[in-house]
């Protein structure tokens, strides 16, 4: 326990890092997710094409090897230097957003035919029903998938710890060969990373229940922390009456 | 008078029938749904459809509402193709943008409502005016008051849609439609999915718009008493051709047709 208390600055610059990289992947993952699946939905060939080219190329692609990639071999084919921790967030963001990709695609085409024919009757431009009906509604459909998504993601920033930022990972290494304190050292990091799991859950249930009550799917009463701490109830998820 | 209430498409076809089908084809697959239909509609006529299940009621409307686009002739409203617009001297398939500028003079009410959950009834309802119409918010705000009132759920304004009943959401889809200043409404069997208790708030709500507007309806209905108050005309379908129209006394009182006979026997029983 000393060990860890000794360590802890330590420990939280490295947990900063991992959660720097987290939030900075999980968001251009977010937006090339949202980008790409709603191409996905278009009737427009070349807007699919464009879509399943990109998920297609990044999903089947190892984070890892695509990080080396861009931090080793682009320095080679040009004459820039990528920085580490931009190659890690830009790795992983091309592959998680891949994956969300998928998500948003899937939870657009759940949106109920009778709901976009409701908003063409009210002559709605393809901008506005998307903005106003079918991405809200969406919106409660993508969360949960997303939740895992991010946590995914923030496990997955340990490979920057391969090309010498100093994350969490990392600072648990350094310690563990610096002091030979193998269990203290390795412990550290999975409490650590717990807790940033933890506190991205959270988040993602605020989000997720916020959601289902615009929906009218959750009753305004059901609030306090010991309801965010367990999953949303089943109906809240796919369920309800549409 | 504000902008967006000016009467649309009143072009070289003003005067003549608002709503015009044309030799309309519509077909699924190779299942010929309507059979070179023509009919028209007077503006401002209230004009009910019924006829046995399949007979392609539903598919009327939803070709007016361009739900569906038809498979060979053309809808006409308000002198103005639908379905098709002038290229060169000929008549080509619409595209959205055209459709878009034509269907601004028709509204419809559905028969699961399709209200949108994630928006509190007042949002139902100007959603459509302000982003399709133009209306300012203060405006479109007023008029969801006004309308929430004639409906009877002044007090129902904030609420969700999940937690009105079905007849509630019915009303506010109602209000909602009318919101958009039609000139035409359509409503498919808008008590059909109701509990029997609820029918006749929604058919009185029906009515004050019936008495007091002069907007041009269309309304396939299985309420027949209702549909003998405010319809001016009634077409029998079946199997996609009118059997028979005329007002309905006529229709309801003294059918020519057996076909009409044994289908009014058939539902009145
Ligand atoms: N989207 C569709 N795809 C295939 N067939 C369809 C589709 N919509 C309607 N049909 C067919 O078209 C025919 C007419 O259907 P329509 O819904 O217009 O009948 P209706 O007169 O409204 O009947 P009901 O009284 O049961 O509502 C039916 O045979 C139906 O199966
Ligand atoms: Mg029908």
């Amino acid at each position: 326990m000393d060990f860890f208390i000794d360590r802890l600055p330590l420990y939280l610059s490295g947990a900063g890092t991992t959660l720097v990289i987290t939030l900075l992947g999980a968001a251009l993952a977010f937006v090339l997710a949202m980008v790409v699946g709603m191409l996905g939905t278009l009737r427009n060939r070349a807007a699919r094409a464009v879509a399943t080219g990109y998920t297609e190329t990044f999903r089947g692609v190892a984070a890892l090897v695509l990080m080396y990639w861009m931090a080793f071999a682009i320095p080679q084919l040009t004459p820039y230097e990528i920085d580490p921790v931009f190659a890690a967030v830009l790795a992983l963001g091309l592959n998680v957003g891949a994956y969300g990709a998928e998500v948003v695609r899937a939870a657009i085409n759940a949106v109920p035919r009778a709901q976009i024919e409701a908003t063409i009757a009210l002559n709605m431009s393809w901008w506005r029903r998307t903005r106003s009906v079918v991405l809200p509604q969406a919106w409660a459909q993508m969360l949960p998938t997303f939740g895992n998504l991010v946590i995914e993601l923030m496990k997955a920033t340990a490979i920057v710890s391969l090309i010498g930022v100093a994350d969490l990972t990392r600072v648990a290494q350094e310690q563990r060969a610096a002091t030979g304190e193998t269990i203290a050292a390795f412990t550290g990091a999975l409490v650590v990373y717990f807790v940033i799991a933890q506190l991205l859950i959270v988040g993602m249930r605020l989000l997720e229940r916020r959601a289902n009550r615009r929906l009218g799917r959750l009753p305004a009463s059901d609030t306090g922390l010991w309801a965010l701490l367990r999953p949303p109830p089943a109906t809240a998820i796919g369920g309800g009456r549409r | 008078m504000p902008q967006y209430e000016t009467p649309l498409g009143a072009g070289p076809g003003a005067g003549g029938p608002l709503i015009r089908f044309d030799g309309v084809v519509k077909r699924f697959g190779d299942n010929t749904v309507l059979d070179h239909l023509d009919f028209t509609v007077a503006p401002g006529e209230r004009v009910t459809l019924i006829g046995p299940s399949g007979s392609g009621k539903t598919t009327i409307l939803r070709l007016l509402m361009t739900l569906e686009q038809v498979t060979d002739g053309v809808i006409w409203v308000g002198g103005e193709p639908l379905s098709h617009m002038p290229k060169g001297g000929r008549l080509v398939r619409a595209n959205e943008r055209h459709q878009r500028r034509v269907r601004r003079q028709i509204g419809m009410v559905f028969q699961q409502f399709n209200l949108f959950p994630n928006m509190t009834v007042r949002q139902n309802i100007t959603e459509g005016p302000v982003h399709s119409l133009g209306v300012p918010r203060g405006e479109a705000d007023r008029r969801a008051a006004e309308l929430l009132e004639m409906v009877d759920l002044a007090d129902k304004i904030d609420a969700h849609p999940t937690q009105l009943s079905g007849g509630q959401q019915q009303r506010v889809a109602i209000a909602r439609a009318l919101a958009m200043r039609p000139r035409i409404l359509l409503l498919d069997e808008v008590t059909s999915a109701l509990d029997p208790e609820l029918v006749t708030g929604v058919l009185d709500v029906l009515r004050t718009v019936a008495e007091t507007t002069d907007i041009t309806m269309l309304l396939v209905t299985h309420e027949m008493q209702f549909a003998r108050d405010v319809s001016h005309r009634v077409l029998m379908f079946d199997q996609g051709r009118i059997v028979e129209e005329g007002p309905p006394e006529q229709i309801f009182g003294d059918p020519r047709e057996e076909r009409t006979r044994a289908f009014l026997h058939a539902v009145l029983d």
